[in-house]
């Protein structure tokens, strides 16, 4: 570690940079290979909006199962439920 | 109001004080080797379930009549991630103060000040020789993450990390408890018939 012109070093942007590939949908497939740093960050823009939709979607969709009904009311099953999980 | 003692908080999206700034850098200094442990707690089953239950009781405390959009759950859902997180992290502490500055930034608007609001302070991240294109893609970054707008490259890089596996959770969670919720569904619509039924309906 020898230039501090940051306060991180080239090495550790570049090993921020792997690790942020290896949480990438499919990272297994490309470990052996050198992909860009700019590939990974459009990568990573484009996972995080999909997941931000995900999360999106998945609100309507609890949203219409408790329009319906109240949520209090299966409360007490449902943390059971989620326990046992 | 609440808008005078509330301008102190720790701000979000860009280093106003520069007590806030030393400390955060300082987090990010030695962040890199302690990030990895806290990353990984998003994946553990503990987090997940501790998550699906702070979930579930937010959701009750939502008004009946704005749990009919689905924004309010989203947002809620944000908001006990954000949590979860324990103010570790940038993102979660923006996520956090978000309805907060919306409401500054609606009295700011309302007293016609000429106050910058932290959002329009563009403070360009450390530029470090990269090529623009790069640099644009740096830049959408920062804006996907919640309050990183205006971050160094090596910070935020730490935070999409963490973000990342925060909203993966977030994901697994939120399905389990639909998926919970529909087959609940099916059990509560046949409790009228009881017993035999119950079982039927079960067996998918």
């Amino acid at each position: 570690m020898s230039s501090r012109r940051s306060r991180f070093t080239e090495d550790e942007i570049n090993e921020l940079i792997l690790k942020l590939q290896v949480l990438l949908p499919d990272s297994s497939s490309r470990c052996k290979t050198r992909v860009s740093a700019s590939k990974i960050l459009k990568e990573t823009c484009n996972y995080i909006k999909k997941l931000q939709k995900d999360v999106d979607g998945l609100s309507e969709r609890l949203s219409e199962l408790l329009a319906s009904r109240d949520i209090s009311v299966v409360d007490a099953d449902l943390l059971a439920s989620l326990l046992r999980h | 109001m609440m808008a005078s003692s509330s301008i102190s908080n720790p701000d979000t999206n860009s280093n106003s004080s520069p007590k806030m700034r030393k400390k955060i850098g300082h987090e990010s200094e030695t962040g890199i080797l302690t990030a990895d442990t806290e990353r990984s707690r998003w994946r553990t089953e503990a987090e997940a379930k501790n998550y699906s239950i702070k979930l579930v009781k937010a959701l009750r405390r939502i008004r009946r009549r704005d749990s009919s959009s689905s924004g309010s759950i989203h947002e809620s859902a944000d908001r006990v991630l954000a949590v979860s997180a324990k103010r570790r992290t940038r993102w979660s502490r923006a996520i956090l103060t978000k309805r907060l500055r919306v409401r500054l930034n609606q009295i700011n608007k309302k007293h016609k000040k000429a106050k910058v609001s932290s959002d329009n302070r563009l403070k360009k991240p450390v530029a470090k020789n990269k090529p623009p294109s790069l640099q644009r893609k740096v830049r959408s970054l920062g804006r996907l993450v919640p309050g990183c707008r205006s971050l160094s490259f090596p910070n935020l890089l730490e935070e999409t990390t963490d973000y990342i596996e925060a909203l993966k959770m977030q994901v697994q969670a939120m399905t389990l408890l639909t998926e919970l919720l529909a087959g609940y569904d099916t059990l509560a619509g046949s409790s009228d018939h009881l017993g035999s039924d119950v079982v039927t309906t079960t067996s998918n």
